[in-house]
């Protein structure tokens, strides 16, 4: 095996732990009551279009993306809404919510269920986004930025490839892997769909060389498909970036603070390309997703497919309980996952796993001094000079930190991972980065 | 060699005086007149340079009330919170005019969620900045308006008013305080608030800002406000009104009577530097004393429960129910 292509600043090498890479993907039978938080999607919060004791049937239209960066938000269950709450996200803040009790499981009318395999693609590139729109989709990957807004290319700009990004670099998580092995032809379908509404005729599968068996699957599938193709990568983190994977695919770098449109290039996770497919071929809008419930204790590590308000002690259980020892549960991968409030939060679109750590390697280990040894600067996958805009967002020194490019700061955390003296630079970037996009957005408002 | 030296001296002595010349002109022709006033109220200022005036700096200041009072006649909106009236006074005497004295102000720290009110579900380790634990999750002990506890206000303040108290903690204010702010700019959650010193430091506030409605409000912290509306019914000045299920005081309308105090069921109110109330007498209503009896109760009952209920902890509940004691009877 020759030169696998990665990107080439920075990157670390986490251990990959994909304990259930090899588990079947499992759906979860529907609890009793489900909470849809209505901010499930980056941009602007959606706006509840039920009321109190309304019937909603599994599909049905119940909150509606206003603004230009908003989503859709269907029911994911049939059954009454209960009230109009705030229930605890992730963060602990209450944030509003519909709270619906279940009752059967009744489909609105027109939705396909079945597993039948629509190939057939006659609808123009329009169609396509407006349906895509219509079902609520949002980037499947964790960003949860509203896809349609992405198919919608910006005048003057022109698409060439659709990079469809199956790296999953996160350790533990396999939910992308087993998606890819398991709805392999949907993926195809959904990439067709993608490129057709993109208006590109060439399209990248990167998937990382520590899943052979998906590499395999997907490369048989994607002879019989034109313009599409598969390229393995070397295993690294944060390949998943979108940034890092056109560099590593294409050799092309994304300017500083740009979009990957200005390289002719658009990245969409698996999860979404099969998320289109159920829009556009089946009808079905965005109201479940695959779930890798994981960790070294968890008696069960499996992938779930769950309905999106599925509160995740769910999801806990059914991985047989809550090991004794867990110090944490993060939503998300190890790297970028975030720790969570409580086991009560609910599913949203961007949950892409839950990841129970042992209380041994859940706290963080005290913090030495800084000796300039240039670890995290030749971890930064972008570039930065971490332990610099560290220092500079702890003296309030956003001036300088915004000079020294901290909003370029994918937030990957490998300086932190790297750091022998153990200092939370991830903390004070996501600071920095906060303050100095006050700022900017403040300077342009004036 | 003696010509020399005398030349080099009348040399260079004519092109000092030559130069000495220009620059006597010069100077006179594009001097900037500037009122010596302005010299003599930055002396009078305390040089804090903290801006808590709103202007940067005492200079600043010094520059805008001269000629505020050379053009409007007043010193009307400016008020150096550091040297307070005092410093005022002398101010205005240096500008020719007569200003009315100011009601000193005290920053407030208006959160009560200790370890022992508001227990802690969830543990913080990172960055030990507010502005970023208030971007990243609701706090230990689950508010999402209380206070996170990490230091921002005693990092901003220049005074060594704010520190935080290891048993509680929260942040107290001590008597260093001159209410320039800065605490309350640093805040990311709003809880520090200026308010009437009151006299002889007596003041009456709510000591909550938390917008919930009374169920999870209390869920997470047993001595927040619930909204319930006792204290507005009670209070004969209209001083108080309730927004989003938060009781606020005004301190312009308060006249510390003490009856909001006495019916706060959640003893969320605060009454500080008052002398300890005397047992009623026959003379008062007993409705009152009764409610006295119960918010008394109700203070005492959970902190008993929450000491049974949270093993290991009981030193913490007894510093919880010290640092009530200690506020209300300092």
């Amino acid at each position: 095996m020759g030169f696998l292509k990665t990107f080439t600043l920075g990157g670390i090498h986490p251990p990959e732990n994909k304990l259930s890479a090899n588990k079947f993907i499992e759906v979860l039978p529907i609890p009793p009551q489900v909470m849809v938080p209505l901010g499930q999607n980056l941009g602007a919060p959606s706006k509840a279009l039920v009321k109190r004791g309304d019937k909603v049937k599994a599909g049905q239209l119940i909150a509606s993306g206003e603004s230009f960066i908003s989503a859709n938000l269907h029911s994911p269950v049939s059954g009454t809404v209960f009230k109009l709450d705030n229930v605890v996200d992730a963060s602990g803040y209450r944030r509003p919510a519909v709270i619906i009790n279940v009752d059967g499981d009744k489909w609105e009318d027109g939705i396909d269920i079945s597993d039948k395999l629509i190939s057939d693609i006659n609808l123009t590139a329009e169609e396509i986004i407006q349906k895509v729109k219509a079902a609520g989709i949002v980037g499947m990957g964790g960003a949860t930025f509203p896809t349609h807004v992405k198919l919608m290319v910006p005048p003057g700009k022109k698409a060439e490839y659709l990079i469809i990004n199956g790296v999953e670099c996160e350790p533990y998580l396999t939910a992308d892997h087993r998606l890819m092995l398991e709805k392999g032809p949907e993926i195809m379908v959904g990439i067709q769909l993608l490129m057709r509404a993109l208006k590109v005729d060439k399209a990248i599968i990167g998937i990382e060389n520590n899943k052979p068996d998906a590499i395999g699957h997907l490369t048989e599938l994607a002879k019989s498909y034109a313009g599409i193709s598969v390229q393995p990568v070397m295993v690294k983190y944060p390949q998943g970036g979108e940034k890092q994977l056109i560099k590593a695919l294409l050799n092309r770098e994304v300017p500083s603070t740009k979009l990957p449109i200005e390289v002719g290039c658009v990245v969409q996770n698996v999860g979404t390309a099969f998320a289109v497919y159920e829009a556009v071929q089946k009808n079905k809008p965005l109201i479940d997703r695959i779930i890798t419930v994981t960790g070294k204790a968890v008696k069960k590590p499996s992938n779930f497919k769950v309905r999106i308000g599925t509160p995740l002690k769910f999801l806990i259980e059914a991985a047989e309980g809550l090991p004794e020892n867990t110090g944490k549960i993060i939503g998300g991968g190890p790297m970028m996952g975030k720790a969570l409030f409580s086991e009560d939060v609910p599913v949203v679109k961007g949950s892409s796993g839950i990841l129970l750590m042992p209380v041994e390697e859940s706290h963080r280990k005290e913090e030495g001094p800084c000796i300039r040894c240039s670890k995290c600067t030749e971890a930064c996958p972008m570039g930065l000079e971490p332990f610099l805009l560290a220092r500079a967002a702890r003296a309030s020194r956003y001036d300088m930190a915004e000079k020294e490019r901290i909003m370029d700061c994918i937030e990957c955390g490998s300086c932190q991972y790297t750091c022998p003296a153990n200092i939370p630079l991830l903390d004070y970037l996501r600071l920095g980065k906060n303050k100095v996009g006050g700022l900017i957005r403040a300077r342009h408002k004036k | 060699m003696n010509n020399i030296i005398l030349i080099s001296v009348a040399v260079l002595g004519g092109l000092g005086l030559i130069s000495a010349v220009i620059l006597y002109f010069v100077a006179s022709k594009f001097k900037v007149y500037e009122d010596p006033r302005i010299d003599e109220v930055e002396e009078a200022l305390p040089s804090a340079n903290c801006g808590g005036c709103g202007f940067p700096g005492c200079r600043a200041f010094a520059e805008n009330a001269v000629r505020q009072a050379k053009n409007e006649k007043s010193l009307d909106g400016l008020f150096c919170p550091v040297g307070g009236n005092e410093v005022m006074q002398k101010v205005a005497a240096i500008v020719g005019l007569e200003i009315e004295e100011q009601d000193p102000m005290i920053a407030v720290v208006r959160c009560n969620g200790t370890v022992a009110h508001s227990p802690d579900k969830v543990n913080f380790e990172g960055a030990t900045s507010c502005t970023f634990a208030n971007a990243l999750y609701s706090g230990e002990g689950g508010c999402q308006y209380g206070c996170l506890g990490l230091g921002d206000c005693v990092a901003a303040c220049e005074f060594d008013a704010i520190h935080m108290n290891p048993e509680t903690g929260l942040p107290f204010v001590n008597d260093k305080c001159t209410a320039c702010g800065a605490c309350v700019i640093a805040c990311p959650r709003d809880i520090i608030e200026l308010r009437k010193k009151g006299p002889r430091d007596k003041r009456i506030f709510v000591s909550c800002v938390n917008k919930e409605k009374g169920a999870p409000a209390k869920k997470n912290c047993e001595v927040a406000c619930i909204g319930c509306g006792k204290c507005e019914k009670v209070c004969e000045f209209d001083a108080i009104t309730i927004t989003s299920f938060l009781a606020y005081i005004d301190f312009e309308k308060c006249k510390l009577c003490r009856k909001c105090v006495e019916v706060c069921p959640t003893s969320a109110i605060w009454e500080v530097n008052f002398k300890p109330r005397k047992p009623k007498a026959e003379k008062t209503v007993p409705l009152k004393k009764n409610e006295e009896d119960k918010m008394q109760n109700t203070v005492t009952q959970a902190i008993g429960i929450k000491g049974q209920s949270q093993t290991g902890s009981v030193n913490k509940e007894v510093v919880g129910s010290e640092h009530i004691k200690n506020k209300s009877e300092k």
